[in-house]
């Protein structure tokens, strides 16, 4: 009686961890197939990443948008999966495991924010 | 040999490996391992976008970081842990929804065949839009 319940982080982070996974699932394998081995070794036309595409679709703000929740959810939804693992591969964890792993996916989610403003409309 | 070596029954939990033994914990340390690789894809995406904000010679110098043996090999490895992310999601997806009116392996089918569409269009967009 008279115990304020203590409000747990744990709802938001655990959103953004599902809206990462749902992302990933459906167009993680095709990002990375297409950025990381399609194009590199030639399997797709080298235009497909030119500078002037790229450049045109990141000042699209449809573009834009897709970059930013591309970066942001994958970062958040790793981050989550990775702070949970700790324990099985003995790291101790609580507060300040939490802190070091969020921490990166939100400084990494204002850096592409600050990038994706730079790069301007 | 320290004196407050522990008594005989004293429990002692392994930390490293223990998830070899059994194939059922290997299959869950692939899954949750899938992480390391969505969020290091995600910092080489990031890298790529500040390229690509200080200009053309620095956006170069990125894609042709992507095009080393390492990176290759990196992105090989991404993407069989992504896909197996994948599958994994939308087997879990109907074990964590609600009373479901039609059959439960549908969902996952359902998913899998969601993702395959989705690639489908974004590969067909990226081909015509760079035609």
């Amino acid at each position: 009686m008279g115990h304020a319940l203590k409000r747990s982080g744990e709802p938001p982070f655990w959103a953004l961890f599902g809206a990462g996974g749902m992302l990933s699932a459906l167009i993680g394998p095709v990002l990375i197939f297409t950025t990381g081995i399609a194009v590199p070794l030639g399997l797709l036309p080298a235009r497909t990443m030119s500078y002037a595409h790229v450049l045109a679709f990141a000042q699209n703000p449809l573009g834009k948008t897709a970059i930013f929740a591309v970066i942001a959810l994958f970062l958040f939804h790793g981050c989550h999966r990775m702070v949970h693992s700790l324990h099985d591969v003995g790291i101790r964890t609580g507060p300040t495991a939490r802190m070091v792993f969020y921490g990166a996916a939100i400084f990494g989610t204002f850096v592409a924010m600050a990038l994706l403003v730079r790069i301007g409309f | 040999m320290s004196r407050f070596k522990p008594a005989a029954h004293t429990y002692t939990r392994t930390t490293t490996g223990w998830w070899r033994k059994n194939p059922y914990f290997t299959r869950y340390m692939a899954r949750e391992g899938s992480a390391v690789f969505l969020s290091m894809y995600a910092l080489v995406l990031l890298a790529g976008l500040n390229s690509l904000s200080r200009g053309e010679a620095s956006y170069n110098a990125w894609r042709a970081s992507l095009a080393t043996p390492l990176a290759i090999v990196f992105h090989i490895v991404a993407l069989a842990a992504i896909t197996y992310h994948s599958i994994t999601w939308f087997q879990v997806m109907p074990k964590t929804a609600p009373r479901l009116p039609f059959n439960a392996k549908m969902l996952t089918a359902g998913g899998l065949a969601a993702a395959a569409g989705c690639s489908a269009i974004i590969l067909g967009a990226l081909l015509w839009a760079t035609r």
